[in-house]
């Protein structure tokens, strides 16, 4: 990916969006493009592309805080971070430096340490979005804690740009640990769910645990002497190369990934028992599981409510039907209002999230 | 809106639910006229106290039918006057929704109902060498409930987040009275995240009658660093030279001259007295981990200036170092007959630009003030103390509350981190907000609670459109 130029286009997608607005048109919302196969439906709409929209606007290493516009790349950000000692503690996928800040809220995506530190959801203090009238809003701010109003920036995290254009993000930014070590078993998943689970239950700096093709890999991260320390008491083949396995997972890079088969996402209680085709990958602990091939969105779902959670159709299959569960009517009624009150005409990314949205 | 017959409810209330659960004499509600920010207070029309989620359902169901306003209550010790009650309506106590309801040890979550309290939760964990982490001073009676709705936090949220970082689904009733389930025992629920709209809503959007909490595995070891420096500006420095240095205390706390005089007085922890800034830099993890980081913490101290310093040796003497910060409120409470806390969260690098100023206001109005920071996070309590027998001395207090806040703003932070708004701080919001983005926040309001009869008045001033629905009594209209 060429590096991208600064530069601050609100005002021009402002314009956009009261054209739309005045014509009644949807808006599909672009970054990098790196996503748009991924997470919704379909989207036939025109598209407002942001990537333009561009640069860091603020970085307080000593408050913690990273502010950039939405169309920044994540490698941009990560880059400028890594002089400073810090990173994106949520470890999102940049998918080849095409990844925008912008789109990895709207998508929440976050990689492997999600269950330890958070996901981008957890992290993001604050907002500017334009809304659906052309007016620029603001919610939330630079600093951790902030309760007034309701909370509209964690709204955004999911909501796959259904709610407004994200002009501006701020998140909390974290020390890069001290040093990282990968230890692997050779266990089939029941162990390993098992193990995973039981060590997160102690103190340790644990910071990703996955399961794929009978081995179960854990991660440690933080302070030089905790990390060996665990490890010794651990066990396990320590890995020469401590990133591997978790980069590859994090970029969906690894074979299991490969190929057009539908690709579905379970996210479920960490410590469920394997249920389904055995061929699933495990990250978060268990808490994520990944699974391909055609199989029916309501079936997996019955698998996933067992489990305590939800199937997605990730990747791939009909997209033009609905890639996630119908999550009842009550639930149907509130996020049809909640969409409504941010736009009322429907324009931002219509039918993305759900047909009926 | 025609007036709310009183009686009619009664007869209605006493058919759904056991007479016990039924406050309807007035010395008998005296307890609940306020939460812990006395200054405001209201009688309701009645109290109800139901047992079970089967009948707070059937309370909601009546309220929406007959279009009564509901507050919702857990223990009341909020700080925004959020829990008082409406004058024409009822108070819905969850204290007695109080059991924990299941510990699964290895997927790492508690169940519980959100009447129990926050500490309780913990000592439920303890058994299994977990605990809950967010950890509010009143954490021995503030409810989980209550802290859902206001997302709190504690001297420990600077590592292990707030309320919303720690919870994995909630079970609601809406203002109609129908449940449903937000969140899940996974990480991500498709659809919009209700849970973090709900995290913070202050009982605006529904009620909460069931939390599933995530828990964390107790550290190995913790030790707490405590200093004394001779000014605020040097204290502002070690805490950004902590950070710098890359270290994420579990807990790091900034106290002033006078809340340190009145904590040491209160608890005797053995802080200077003739600090004029102390800070409590907690560090926890493995063995290892624990005792490079609070050398390093202790050396930074040091090389920054600190006049005295002391790192625990032991769980007794961490506890007791402890003992005097989260005693710091009740302690300064001591100094006045009343105090009043504030509650912006600033910038971390103007902590003492921040301080100077309000040290001027303080002289300003006449009125002594005692400041305790969880600095980590940048998250400030002015104690303002004052005499509330003085009606003149109250507005003072007030004038210069919002003097505080808005200063908070100015250097670009908010008007609260942890409290909530509830209707102390309503008039604020406008300086947070603009009127397009307080009209969105009234939006959601709407979406959910279209009548507005949860917790009406409170948390997000309504301007327009929602009046069509409803007209509020007047006197609590805050536009
Ligand atoms: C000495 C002292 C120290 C404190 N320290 C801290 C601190 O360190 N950090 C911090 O964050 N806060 C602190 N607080 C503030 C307070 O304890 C918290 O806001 C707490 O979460 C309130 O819980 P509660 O059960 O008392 O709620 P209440 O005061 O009863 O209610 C608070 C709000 O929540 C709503 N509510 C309550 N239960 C429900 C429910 N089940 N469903 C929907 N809405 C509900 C109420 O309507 C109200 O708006 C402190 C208060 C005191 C008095």
């Amino acid at each position: 990916m060429p590096e991208r130029p600064d530069g601050d286009i609100e005002q021009a997608i402002a314009t956009q969006v009261r054209a739309a607005a005045a014509h009644r048109q949807g808006l599909y919302i672009q970054g990098g493009g790196s996503k748009r196969a991924l997470l919704g439906r379909d989207c036939e709409a025109a598209v407002l592309d942001v990537s333009g929209h561009c640069g860091i606007t603020d970085y307080q290493p000593a408050e913690l805080v990273l502010s950039a516009r939405a169309g920044t790349p994540l490698t941009a950000l990560q880059a400028v971070l890594a002089t400073q000692g810090q990173e994106l503690p949520f470890e999102p996928p940049t998918f080849q430096g095409r990844a925008t800040l912008g789109g990895t809220l709207a998508c929440n995506l976050s990689g492997p340490a999600r269950p330890w530190r958070g996901s981008i959801r957890d992290l993001v203090l604050g907002v500017r979005l334009v809304d659906a009238s052309g007016e620029c809003l603001r919610f939330g701010g630079k600093v951790m804690k902030n309760v007034a109003g309701y909370d509209v920036s964690r709204l955004q995290a999911g909501a796959l740009g259904t709610l407004g254009v994200l002009t501006e993000i701020s998140v909390k930014v974290l020390p890069r640990a001290q040093r990282t070590t990968t230890l692997a078993y050779e266990l089939p998943a029941a162990e390993a769910i098992e193990m995973m689970n039981r060590r997160a239950a102690t103190a340790a700096p644990l910071s990703g645990a996955c399961w794929l093709d009978g081995t179960l890999y854990l991660r440690l991260a933080g302070e030089a002497g905790a990390v060996a320390h665990t490890a010794r008491r651990w066990g396990g083949q320590a890995l020469a190369e401590a990133d591997a396995p978790w980069s590859d997972l994090r970029e969906m890079r690894l074979p299991f990934f490969a190929g057009d088969a539908p690709l579905w996402r379970l996210s479920v209680k960490p410590s469920a028992a394997l249920a389904g085709p055995a061929a699933q990958l495990l990250d978060w602990g268990g808490a994520q599981r990944w699974l391909r091939g055609d199989f029916d969105l309501a079936q997996l779902q019955g698998l996933a409510s067992a489990a305590g959670g939800h199937v997605t159709l990730f990747r791939g299959g009909d997209r033009r039907g609905e890639v996630r569960p119908f999550p009842g009517e009550v639930h149907r009624r509130l996020q049809q209002r909640l969409k409504h009150s941010f736009d009322p005409q429907g324009l931002f990314n219509p039918g993305r999230l759900y047909g009926w949205l | 809106m025609p007036a709310i017959d009183r009686a009619a409810l009664l007869r209605d209330l006493q058919r759904l639910l056991p007479g016990h659960c039924i406050v309807a004499d007035t010395e008998c509600q005296r307890p609940y006229e306020c939460d812990a920010l006395t200054i405001y207070r209201e009688l309701p029309l009645l109290v109800v106290l139901p047992e079970t989620v089967q009948q707070v359902q059937a309370v909601l169901q009546l309220c929406h039918q007959r279009q009564v306003p509901v507050v919702a209550r857990g223990s009341g010790t909020g700080l925004c006057a959020g829990a008082m009650p409406h004058p024409e309506g009822l108070l819905l106590g969850l204290s007695k929704l109080d059991r924990v309801i299941e510990i699964d040890p290895l997927a790492r979550t508690a169940r519980v109902q959100p009447g129990v309290s926050n500490l309780a939760i913990s000592a439920a964990a303890a058994g299994c060498g977990l605990y809950y982490g967010p950890d509010p001073s009143s954490q021995i009676a503030c409810s989980i409930g209550g802290n859902v709705a206001e997302n709190s936090g504690g001297v420990h949220c600077l590592k292990y987040g707030l309320t919303v970082h720690n919870i994995l689904s909630l079970e609601l009733l809406t203002v109609a009275g129908e449940q449903l389930t937000i969140g899940s025992q996974g990480l991500d629920t498709p659809g919009y995240d209700l849970l973090a709209l709900l995290t913070g809503s202050e009982g605006l959007l529904g009620i909460v009658v069931e939390v599933t909490v995530r828990l964390l595995p107790v550290p190995q070891a913790a030790q707490v660093v405590m200093a004394g420096f001779p000014t605020v500006a040097a204290a502002g420095d070690a805490v950004g030279a902590v950070i710098a240095a890359g270290i994420i205390p579990a807990g790091l706390e900034m106290m002033d001259r006078l809340a340190v005089q009145a904590a040491e007085d209160f608890a005797g922890a053995g802080y200077p007295r003739d600090a004029e800034a102390l800070l409590l830099c907690e560090v926890d993890g493995t063995s290892e981990e624990v005792e490079g980081d609070a050398a390093r913490v202790a050396e930074l101290f040091r090389s920054l200036g600190a006049s005295s310093i002391v790192t625990s040796r032991d769980e007794a003497q961490r506890a007791l170092l402890w003992q005097g910060r989260k005693s710091a409120f009740p302690a300064v409470g001591r100094l006045a007959p009343d105090y009043y806390c504030m509650d912006g969260t600033i910038p971390r690098s103007m902590v003492s630009r921040v301080l100077e100023e309000i040290a001027r206001l303080s002289a300003h109005y006449g009125l002594r003030v005692a400041n305790v920071f969880h600095a980590g996070d940048g998250n400030l309590h002015p104690l303002i103390l004052f005499d509330a027998s003085n009606p003149q001395e109250v507005r003072r207090a007030e004038q210069f509350g919002a003097a505080i806040l808005s200063l908070s703003v100015q250097v670009g932070g908010c008007i609260t981190g942890e409290h909530g708004v509830g209707l102390e701080k309503l008039r604020q919001m406008p300086e947070q907000f603009s009127e397009r983005e307080l009209a969105l926040l009234e939006e959601i309001k709407c979406a959910f609670d279209p009548g507005l009869t949860l917790n009406p008045g409170k948390g997000v001033p309504i301007l327009r459109r929602c009046q069509e629905y409803r007209a509020l009594p007047a006197r609590h209209q805050h536009a």
